[in-house]
């Protein structure tokens, strides 16, 4: 397989200049307009569509080491990027055979849209993407939805939301479906502002989505199918993905604290020196994981059936909980290391955000549900003994 | 067979609707079974019919309708499936 190594190149300046804003976008919890912009310029969102429809065809593990990158610099950066390429990897999955979702695909590539997502919902629903309590209300060609989102993650910066909803008014919570809608065809009523401990600049506020569209912007498959198919993967891989850039950051300022440390008293070992070994341990199986996880999706691509098996469902929650609980570790233990110039928010070695930041990875679909899910399947799932699967 | 499908469907399927009123061909997910609650449908018919489902068949198809988990069962355990 060949590896565009030149999206890492062009990704390059708009990591830079996220990391020029990130303190900035994380004390005032705003939009990191100026690090998405340069993504826009240097032509990275519609990488992963199709090249006939004017994209790059780019694959997941190209986009996950973007993502990590972004991680490195400003995790909101990177989150609004991944949750953009997390739709994006719907619509590449599931509007292939559809002529409106391949001409909205042509239209992401070549005017750099952002693509948001309204999955959680008020009403007591919350985290739980399995049920809907709103639904598609047909009316001829065209449709109305009315939805409560507790959360719409950059939802008055992006230029589409994928939204999910019950089939019909009659159909029961958990037979949903998906609908693309674009800036045109909804308004929003905020309902209530991310004022958060961290991932401050994703800015996802509450809002309620009143829309009407066309119904053939509904796609044509069940929701649960698109949720096994490409969004739970796509989200838990490249979420590990920037949560291993945020992890990598945290173990570099450590490291740079200890060889300063060494520098100054040679011959005498730096007391942080063995926190930094086991930092980067455990960095190494939060790569190892990713890179495992990727490659075990990429094999499930191939065989198609694999995608809805409870196996790879199981992994792709394991990874999930595995990654986001080693980053909370990995950042805390380089907290240890830098002690008061990491507590502190203004020296080079400055982890506080990062802290903040690494604590919601726990929480966003929060492990608790996930072991829930998880536990559920293995009363009938026998996992795979083998060691090389 | 299929009678005791859906005595087991009406215990654990949590659908909001009656079983009797579903053909046997139905989406079973677009009359509301959860992923949850077709785990706990298939424990039901794995202690029913004393069979245990191979990991193949351990996705969305296989409990997709009534005909479909039919149609796991005749190949798991085909003399079961005849009583």
């Amino acid at each position: 397989m060949t590896r565009n190594t030149s999206l890492l190149d062009r990704a390059a300046e708009a990591a830079s200049v996220a990391s020029r804003y990130c303190d900035e976008v994380d004390r005032d919890s705003r939009f990191p307009t100026e690090s998405m912009q340069a993504l826009k310029d240097a032509r990275l969102m519609g990488i992963m569509i199709p090249r006939e429809l004017g994209g790059e065809s780019a694959n997941l593990r190209d986009i996950a080491d973007v993502c990590a990158l972004l991680g490195q610099n400003c995790s909101s950066t990177a989150m609004v990027y991944a949750m953009h390429q997390i739709k994006a990897s719907s619509l590449v999955s599931h509007g292939a055979d559809d002529a409106w979702h391949r001409a909205f695909m042509a239209c992401v590539a070549s005017e750099q849209l952002l693509l948001g997502s309204a999955t959680t919902e008020g009403g007591g629903i919350g985290g739980d993407l399995g049920v809907s309590n709103c639904a598609i209300e047909r009316d001829g060609e065209e449709f109305n939805l009315r939805k409560d989102a507790s959360v719409i993650s950059y939802g008055k910066q992006c230029d589409a939301i994928l939204v999910t909803a019950r089939r019909a008014p009659d159909a029961p919570p958990s037979d949903q479906v998906m609908a693309t809608v674009l800036k045109s065809q909804y308004t929003l009523e905020q309902t209530s502002t991310w004022n958060t401990l961290g991932m401050r600049g994703t800015c996802s506020d509450g809002f309620i989505l009143n829309a009407r569209a066309p119904v053939e912007q509904i796609f044509p498959q069940p929701f649960a199918e698109i949720a096994a198919r490409s969004m739970l993967a796509t989200a838990h891989l490249l979420w590990g993905a920037l949560w291993y850039g945020i992890a990598a950051n945290a173990v570099a300022r450590a490291q740079a604290y200890v060889r300063a440390d060494a520098r100054k008293k040679p011959g005498v070992t730096p007391i942080g020196a063995v926190r930094v070994a086991e930092a980067a341990n455990m960095l190494q199986l939060m790569r190892s994981s990713i890179n495992a996880g990727i490659d075990k999706f990429e094999r499930a691509q191939r065989a198609n059936e694999e995608l809805n098996s409870m196996s790879f469902a199981i992994d792709m929650c394991n990874l999930k909980i595995g990654t986001s609980r080693l980053l909370t570790d990995i950042v805390n233990q380089s907290m240890m290391v830098c002690g008061i110039y990491g507590y502190k928010n203004d020296t080079p070695f400055s982890l506080g955000r990062h802290m903040r930041d690494a604590m919601s990875a726990p929480l966003m679909i929060n492990n608790d549900r996930i072991f829930g899910n998880t536990s559920n399947m293995l009363l009938v799932h026998r996992l795979d003994q083998r060691l090389v699967g | 067979m299929n009678g005791t499908i859906r005595n087991l469907l009406e215990q654990h399927g949590r659908l909001p609707v009656t079983v009797s009123s579903l053909a046997d061909d139905q989406d079973l997910y677009a009359a509301g079974l959860t992923s949850f609650a077709a785990v706990q449908l298939m424990l039901g018919l794995e202690e029913a019919f004393d069979v245990e489902f191979p990991e193949r068949m351990l996705n969305r198809k296989s409990f997709a309708s009534i005909n479909a988990i039919a149609a796991c069962l005749s190949e798991i355990a085909p003399q079961k499936a005849v009583a």
